[in-house]
């Protein structure tokens, strides 16, 4: 390999903060704190040189490291690379994970096994997007699994037990249909392989699995990857999980789940069931949108009912990503450039909302929506911070959620006009809920109690500050995430639409 | 094939000649009082013996396969896999002995029976004729019998003893009956001579099915599948605890040896890696109804289970259905994935009872709510508990861990033999047992422990073995490559 292996650097480097961790006595509790936040800064760095590095103007595979031979009993590889449908989530994965170090400053239980288990995270999500081998993905994908566990069950709030297994069971149950799906890939694609651009190549010609070749089996592992991947968005009716894991999940993670876990789902069907299934996706299309305007709809509506702050919060992502699920399935090029858009817009918007939350949960020790009010009026600086946040979840103009939101739309006019404009819908009922949230909140009358509660502080502050510059920055000039991303989606896109491609070359129509 | 006469063949059997050498041993080390009195002598010359008996193995795995002593055993890679593994599980089964507060008293004898039980184990895998199987599985079963009663003054000891005799008697009854009906079918007892005849020969089927199934109650019995497996949580939960834990590895994969040698040497014919069922009976349905059974009941019931030692029996029980599952693939892989299943169910089973035999002896009970709070009962117990956790995600079969590799192979078998029911039956089976494996992890971490005492300490070694033992469980989760070699020629059967 001529180059520095940026790639592994950026998914292995937190780990090296783990063996010295371990040796720090556990009182140092700064100390570990330190060590932890300059564990991610590598991966930090490698994802702006990638931001700065990644060509533009292609859609291919970049910064490959492999394919090399792991077990070549199964063929199994060690494939690193991105593309436009991965590095974005690549850098949202590094950003967030630092600020979520930051974010867990306030932790004081059991701090050197939280942030061990924090760095196994980030390694977990940075596999996940970065790996080009399925067996290799789905071994991040899960390893992911087991630190989540555990900083919701050991560090999350009173009904921890509970959201902790409930989200392990749901993510689990997902994930095996995907283990099988991705057996039947090996055995049943040419040559044996588990490497998903071989995969994909093989899809352009004959289909991977058109060996075993039945359409019923064909959609059949749709589904299972489908499923596997729909539990992580969550599509409803997959969704329950979220609320409580969201929920009870302490703030940085709620932040992880919300900001890069979710976006694991849609990127998987984008890499997985787009790319490999072409035919079987576009035959399915329908659903896709169908889902994605429910998940709109109910999610919008399940907020507005909500009294819990942070579980408000957690529906509007429900709503947040059925709009990625609708700009995926218009087939158009605005909508999947949306969709994608939309994944990293909703990272940093809904990451600065439960930030929000954990700030004035950690003052007031409650989150009961109807038990505040006037808080603008003895922490103004606090009240700024929500109000951008809140008018970029709403997708006012000017600012990130805007543009993708309205991307979305254009796709899905095209494509499905009912559906859209049912989806449409949602703009009002997210204004209402977020606006109703910053009135009750924010507005009215300070209760006596809080009168002495102390305004944001410059740590709270500096976790917002980045991710502020970025929904400011891309609702003004979207083009630098825009233009990685759309060479890749794109293609995709066009393979989608083109018929004969997919129909005569697999033949089944 | 290579069919060899009695002298010849004690070359071939040079490892279990010198096991039994040192059965003998053991007894005459013992004679003298002052002997007699060292705890550590009659252990010692045991695993002595076994890492011997090891080196002997390695030494003749070179040989060309063959049947010994005119075909009562065969002798190939296959069996060869068996012995290291037989082996290996009696020196843990010996190192967790040493440490259990059960067994501080445990004389000479204990320790050379574990040893009888570990000649009759590869003896079983090697077995090529109907006697052969049913006498060796006999020696496995007689001398555990008295393992699991060893604790003369345990009123449950003695009760798991009697109801394994019972149970045992009644299946070695019905096998042998069953095995005297494909004799009386075929007119043979060796294997190679069984398959030629119903080749050739149209076989009454309905004799022939009923034989089978009657023999297979008697494997069911020693790998613990449904409908067989009732002895199995009270004599886990009776025994001694380390040797519940050699029940649950050694004799489980030796009767997991014959089921497989069994079926594809004796009743199927290789064709192209797939191996064709003979004519009568579908062996592959039959063996995906025992499995589905299986690992549904284990995997069901442990929910509920409170005792650890009858948690980890369901557990056990579950786990002989995934490989009953392989087993029904009928392919080369199945063979392999279940000799891998049995090296990664090895390390992780032998982990979580040596965790097990950890916390009852430092607790004193043996119910799970003794787990509560591990993790923060000192460093010991953060260390224990941490190594349970990872034994206990590797049987759920989550990555990186051996027990992932071991499900990936099976299901790998399944899914090439096409049987997708049965994967997906399988699959779901692994969420619901995280469930209850998730429990046990609950407690340890998320629990607040019941006192501030912390973990006693039980010596450096034990909780070294354990944190071995983890160690090799995340190791050969993320590279397997020997193992993949290795299981690779080992699943060479002598066909």
């Amino acid at each position: 390999m001529e180059h520095l292996p940026i790639l592994t650097i950026t998914t292995f480097a937190p780990l090296i903060g783990i063996p010295i961790l371990a040796l720090i006595p556990k009182a140092k509790v700064n100390l570990i704190r330190w060590v932890a936040l300059l564990s991610t800064l590598p991966s930090l760095a490698a994802a702006v040189y990638i931001f700065f590095r990644f060509d533009r103007g292609t859609a291919d595979i970049q910064m490959a490291e492999g394919p090399l031979n792991w077990i070549p009993a199964f063929n199994i590889q060690y494939y690193l690379g991105v593309d436009g449908v991965s590095v974005t989530m690549v850098i949202l994965t590094a950003l967030i994970s630092t600020i979520c170090i930051i974010a867990s400053w306030g932790i004081v239980k059991q701090v050197k096994g939280y942030m061990v288990l924090f760095l196994l995270l980030e390694t977990g999500m940075m596999g996940t997007f970065l790996a080009l081998d399925f067996f290799l993905f789905f071994v991040f994908w899960e390893v992911m699994l087991l630190p989540m566990y555990f900083l919701i069950g050991i560090w999350g709030g009173p009904r921890r037990e509970y959201a902790a297994i409930k989200f392990f069971l749901y993510t689990m149950f997902g994930s095996v249909l995907m283990l099988l799906v991705m057996v039947a890939f090996y055995f049943y694609s040419e040559g044996h392989t588990f490497n998903i651009i071989a995969l994909q190549n093989l899809s352009l010609h004959q289909g991977p699995l058109s060996v075993e070749g039945g359409h019923a089996f064909r959609t059949a592992c749709w589904i299972g990857l489908f499923i596997g991947f729909a539990i992580k968005v969550p599509v409803f009716p997959f969704h329950t999980w979220l609320p409580d894991a969201h929920v009870e999940a302490p703030t940085a993670i709620s932040v992880i789940l919300a900001g890069v876990l979710l976006k694991m789902g849609t990127y998987g069907m984008l890499r997985f069931n787009y790319q490999l299934f072409p035919d079987i996706t576009v035959e399915l299309i329908n659903w896709i949108a169908v889902l994605g305007v429910i998940n709109i709809i109910y999610g919008a509506l399940c907020a507005m009912a909500q009294k819990d702050f942070k579980k408000l919060i957690a529906y509007s992502s429900v709503s947040h990503m059925g709009f990625v699920l609708l700009g995926m399935a218009s087939l158009t090029s605005e909508g999947i450039n949306g969709a994608v858009l939309q994944m990293f817009n909703h990272g940093t918007i809904t990451a600065q909302l439960f930030l929000i939350v954990g700030i004035i949960y950690d003052r007031a020790h409650h989150r009961d929506i109807n038990g505040f009010g006037g808080l603008a009026s003895n922490m103004p600086k606090y009240a700024v911070w929500t109000t951008l946040a809140f008018f970029a979840a709403v997708g006012l103009p000017g600012l990130s959620g805007f543009i993708s939101e309205v991307l979305i739309f254009l796709g899905g006019f095209k494509t499905f006009p009912w559906l859209t404009a049912l989806a449409v819908t949602s703009v009002v009922l997210t204004a209402g809920y977020m606006l109703w949230t910053l009135q009750r909140i924010y507005l009215g009358k300070l209760p006596e109690k809080y009168k002495d509660l102390p305004d944001i502080n410059r740590r709270e502050a500096l976790c917002l500050l980045p991710l502020v510059i970025i929904v400011v920055v891309l609702g003004v000039w979207p083009k630098p995430i825009l233009a990685m991303m759309s060479a890749s989606l794109d293609n995709i896109n066009h393979v989608l639409l083109n018929p004969s491609n997919v129909a005569t070359l697999i033949g089944w129509h | 094939m290579h069919v060899l006469n009695n002298a010849d063949s004690l070359w071939y059997f040079l490892p279990e000649l010198w096991l039994s050498a040192v059965f003998v041993a053991i007894f005459l080390f013992d004679l003298p009082k002052q002997w007699s009195e060292n705890r550590r002598l009659s252990p010692g010359i045991a695993a002595v013996g076994l890492l011997v008996y090891i080196a002997l193995t390695l030494y003749i795995w070179e040989f060309p396969s063959a049947v010994a002593f005119h075909g009562m055993i065969a002798v190939d890679p296959f069996t060869n896999f068996f012995r290291i593994f037989s082996a290996a599980a009696a020196l843990g089964a010996i190192f967790l002995s040493y440490k259990s507060v059960e067994l501080k008293d445990a004389r000479a004898e204990y320790w050379a029976l574990l040893l009888g039980v570990t000649i009759g184990m590869p003896m079983l895998a090697a077995s090529n004729n109907l006697l052969m199987i049913y006498l060796s599985m006999e020696l496995v079963s007689i001398l555990s019998f008295i393992l699991v009663g060893y604790l003369s003054g345990s009123k449950q000891s003695s009760e798991a003893a009697l109801k394994y005799v019972l149970y045992g008697a009644t299946a070695s009854g019905i096998m042998i009956y069953g095995l005297s009906l494909i004799f009386g079918v075929t007119g043979t007892l060796d294997a190679f001579e069984i398959r030629a005849f119903l080749l050739s020969n149209p076989a009454e089927r309905l004799p022939l099915f009923v034989g089978l199934l009657m023999t297979f109650a008697g494997f069911g019995y020693k790998v613990s599948a449904v409908p067989f497996h009732m002895w199995a949580p009270d004599v886990y939960q009776g025994a001694p605890t380390p040797v519940a834990a050699f029940l649950s590895v050694g004799p489980k994969a030796a009767g997991f040896a014959i089921v497989l040698r069994f079926i594809y040497t004796a009743l199927s014919l290789k064709q192209d890696g797939d191996f064709i069922p003979l004519k009568f009976v579908d062996i592959s349905s039959l063996l995906a109804v025992f499995a589905v059974a299986t690992m549904t009941l284990g995997n069901f019931v442990a929910i509920q289970q409170n005792n650890i030692k009858r948690f980890l029996a369901y557990s056990s029980i579950a786990h002989a259905g995934y490989m009953l599952m392989a087993a029904a693939a009928l392919n080369t892989e199945a063979i392999q994935a279940v000799i891998f299943y049995l090296i990664s169910y090895f390390i992780m089973n032998l982990g979580a009872f040596g965790a097990a035999v950890y916390v009852i002896n430092a607790m004193g009970s043996e119910d799970i709510s003794a787990f509560k709070g591990l993790s923060k009962r000192g460093r010991g117990g953060l260390i224990v508990a941490v190594t349970m956790a990872l034994f206990l995600f590797s049987l759920t079969g989550l990555p990186p861990t051996i027990g992932f590799i071991g499900k990936f192979y099976l299901f790998s078998a399944v899914i090439q033999a096409k049987l997708y029911w049965l994967a997906v039956v399988g699959v779901l089976n692994s969420v619901v047992s995280l469930y209850y494996y998730a429990k046990i992890v609950k407690l340890m971490f998320f629990d607040e422990p019941a006192d501030e005492q912390a973990l006693s300490s039980q010596g450096f070694s034990f909780s070294g073995v354990l944190v071995g033992l983890a160690a090799a469980t995340v190791i050969f989760g993320i590279y397997w490559r020997f193992l993949s070699v290795w299981t690779s020629a080992s699943s060479n059967l002598l066909l």
